[in-house]
């Protein structure tokens, strides 16, 4: 390897990054937008504060006992009763999203209420009025919270507030009240963007290697002095410092997004690291591709092959763990969330295992996309 | 004279197609040597092999006392070859293209500035030189084409229809570039579809034809030879076809 040559190369491919405007897309301003709209998207969700459920009511009592009851609703502090009409309208505001349930309080359940109090050791003189309630069935969180606290409004109307502590012979003990960091969606999904940012080098590289190929380029590379390892070592030094300005890319967006990552300088570090090694493995698939695909538009197709499953199983979507384990930007999203998200440690055993892990699997793909390229690349 | 190039029983067979058949050729140095040929009969093989690409099937050359086989990088350092179809990065511009091949051959950063000035000025590119080839027009990409593979000025130059698509101006600079390699005891050697390019400027003229050499002499001499008054009718004489009838 000659350095003015590995300068040369790497020069023109940080050229072709900055001047050809899919390739600029895909680097940096697909990471900065994704980052910067996922913030103001997910950016106030899970941030801790209040949850409210808002509860349409159709009151056909207009009893005290009945107003009693969307009182005790109200107190609730979790549901929020709003009168409707007509059911109807109510329940097309349920379809809609704009409520999350409907509570038709029937006529005649002032007198039921009425009956029991003035004859509650004799069921047989009340009279039984039945409410009825319809949920959002799309929300599994609705359906065990609202009917559980219709139920608990129900029996402080019925039987006071007593009725919540019933006398037992056991009690639960004062809570201990820790302290803990408050996150929203935005900030357990950002570990995993920095992952989503550079999976798609795959594509730029398999891109670079199979136009290089089809327009004549690197056959006339091959007539200098030149050698495999210098367009190989060009390649990856490229792609490392446009990995290392993805990585500044991301962590400058999500701060300015709100996201506070725990860790420290030691954090950042080993969030460079463990993605920069990501990168590389990213280089290794794309000259795999380049290997098995005979023109560009193919390389962009084939490449999918490596980065979708690195998208979907290995960053900010949710996946099984034993499915994950198989893909390498599993390891820099698990890392990047147990330290910036859990404040881990960064020389502890699980970060330095998956670091360890990451660049195992990353230099032997890298070798494998070598060895390949080099063999059946230039068929 | 010394020998620039010496190829003994070459032979390239890809499959059942024998595209380089038994050549036997030596080219001085200093010389142009214009390697004519109808399409498909084996001319860029012989570049190729040449330059290193492909390897032969059979037989021996040396490239400027270098054997094509073992010593491939001593080859590569001294030749400098023109592809016939360009190849050039589109997002570069002309003179980073032509730098970058500078770059490759190692030449010092002072001596590549100034080679990659006196190559634009000679190939009217300096009004251009900060353009991306994106822009470029057909001909001046051509040109750009052959600075790239004359930046390191190569003993051993192996041009590929260096003038295809050019513009007459732009043909007659090129002319005299080449001419100038010879006056500095340089070798060309030029593959070319323009009879009239050889006429002009190759001091020898080999004739390849289904891979194998049919006539080998001065443009003068084969005419004479032959009876003719140009070597487009030699050609014809010699392989039945036009040399540009499929271009």
């Amino acid at each position: 390897m000659k350095a003015q040559r590995v300068q040369a190369l790497t020069k023109k491919e940080l050229l072709r990054v900055i001047r050809e405007p899919a390739n600029l897309f895909l680097v940096f301003l697909f990471p900065l937008i994704l980052t910067l709209a996922f913030g103001v998207a997910f950016g106030a969700i899970g941030t801790g504060g209040d949850i409210q459920y808002s509860v349409a009511v159709i009151d056909l009592d207009s009893t005290s006992w009945s107003e009693g009851l969307v009182a005790e609703l109200y107190n609730s502090g979790v549901l929020v009763p709003t009168p409707y009409t007509d059911a109807v309208t109510a329940h097309s505001d349920l379809q809609q999203g704009r409520v999350s349930a409907v509570l038709t309080i029937p006529k005649g359940f002032g007198d039921s209420v009425e009956a029991f109090t003035a004859n509650p050791g004799n069921p047989s003189a009340w009279p039984v009025s039945t409410l009825e309630l319809s949920l959002d069935q799309g929300s599994m969180i609705v359906s065990s919270v609202v009917p559980s606290m219709i139920q608990q409004a129900l029996s402080v109307s019925l039987y006071g507030e007593e009725a919540l502590s019933p006398p037992s012979p056991v009690k639960i003990g004062a809570p201990l009240m820790v302290e803990s960091v408050k996150l929203t969606q935005f900030d357990i999904m950002v570990p995993g963007m920095f992952s989503y940012a550079v999976i798609f080098l795959t594509m730029i590289v398999s891109q670079v290697f199979t136009e290089e190929r089809q327009q004549g380029i690197l056959k006339r590379i091959a007539v200098t002095p030149t050698t495999a390892s210098d367009i190989f070592g060009a390649q990856i030094i490229a792609n490392l410092l446009t990995g290392v300005v993805q990585i500044m890319v991301v962590f400058v967006a999500s701060y300015v997004m709100g996201f506070r990552p725990l860790g420290g300088i030691g954090g950042v570090l080993t969030a460079f690291t463990i993605t920069l090694l990501l990168v590389l493995c990213n280089v290794g698939f794309g000259l795999i591709t380049a290997t098995l695909a005979k023109s560009s538009g193919a390389a962009t197709g084939l490449s999918f092959i490596f980065i979708l499953p690195q998208m979907l199983l290995g960053s900010f979507v949710p996946a099984p763990e034993s499915v994950a384990r198989f893909v390498p930007s599993y390891y820099v999203t698990k890392t990047l969330t147990n330290v910036f998200l859990r404040g881990a440690d960064v020389l502890s055993q699980s970060t330095i295992l998956n670091i360890g892990i990451l660049a195992v699997y990353s230099l032997s793909v890298i070798a494998l996309g070598v060895v390949l390229y080099s063999r059946y690349g230039n068929r | 004279m010394i020998d620039a190039i010496k190829i003994k029983g070459l032979v390239k067979r890809f499959g059942d197609i024998t595209a380089v058949d038994d050549l036997n050729l030596n080219i001085m140095k200093g010389e142009i040597f214009g390697l004519l040929g109808p399409n498909g009969a084996g001319k860029t093989t012989i570049i190729n092999i040449l330059s290193g690409l492909l390897e032969p099937t059979s037989g021996s050359a040396e490239v400027a006392g270098y054997d094509i086989k073992t010593q491939s990088m001593d080859v590569k350092g001294l030749i400098g070859v023109c592809p016939q179809h360009s190849a050039y990065y589109k997002y570069l511009t002309g003179r980073e293209n032509i730098e970058l091949f500078g770059d490759l051959h190692g030449m010092p950063k002072k001596l590549l500035r100034e080679r990659t000035e006196y190559l634009l000025e000679n190939i009217a590119l300096m009004e251009m030189a900060d353009r991306k080839t994106g822009n470029y027009s057909g001909g001046m990409i051509r040109r750009v084409n052959l600075a790239m593979a004359l930046i390191h000025d190569p003993e051993i130059a192996f041009l590929d229809e260096p003038t295809v698509a050019m513009d007459p101006q732009s043909r007659r600079a090129t002319w005299d570039f080449i001419r100038d390699f010879r006056k500095r005891e340089k070798t060309v050697i030029l593959t070319t579809h323009y009879i009239e390019e050889a006429e002009n400027l190759a001091d020898r003229v080999g004739i390849i034809d289904h891979g194998k050499l049919i006539a080998l002499d001065t443009p003068c001499s084969l005419m004479d030879k032959h009876g003719h008054e140009n070597l487009e009718d030699v050609f014809i004489t010699l392989t039945g076809r036009k040399i540009r009838e499929d271009v």
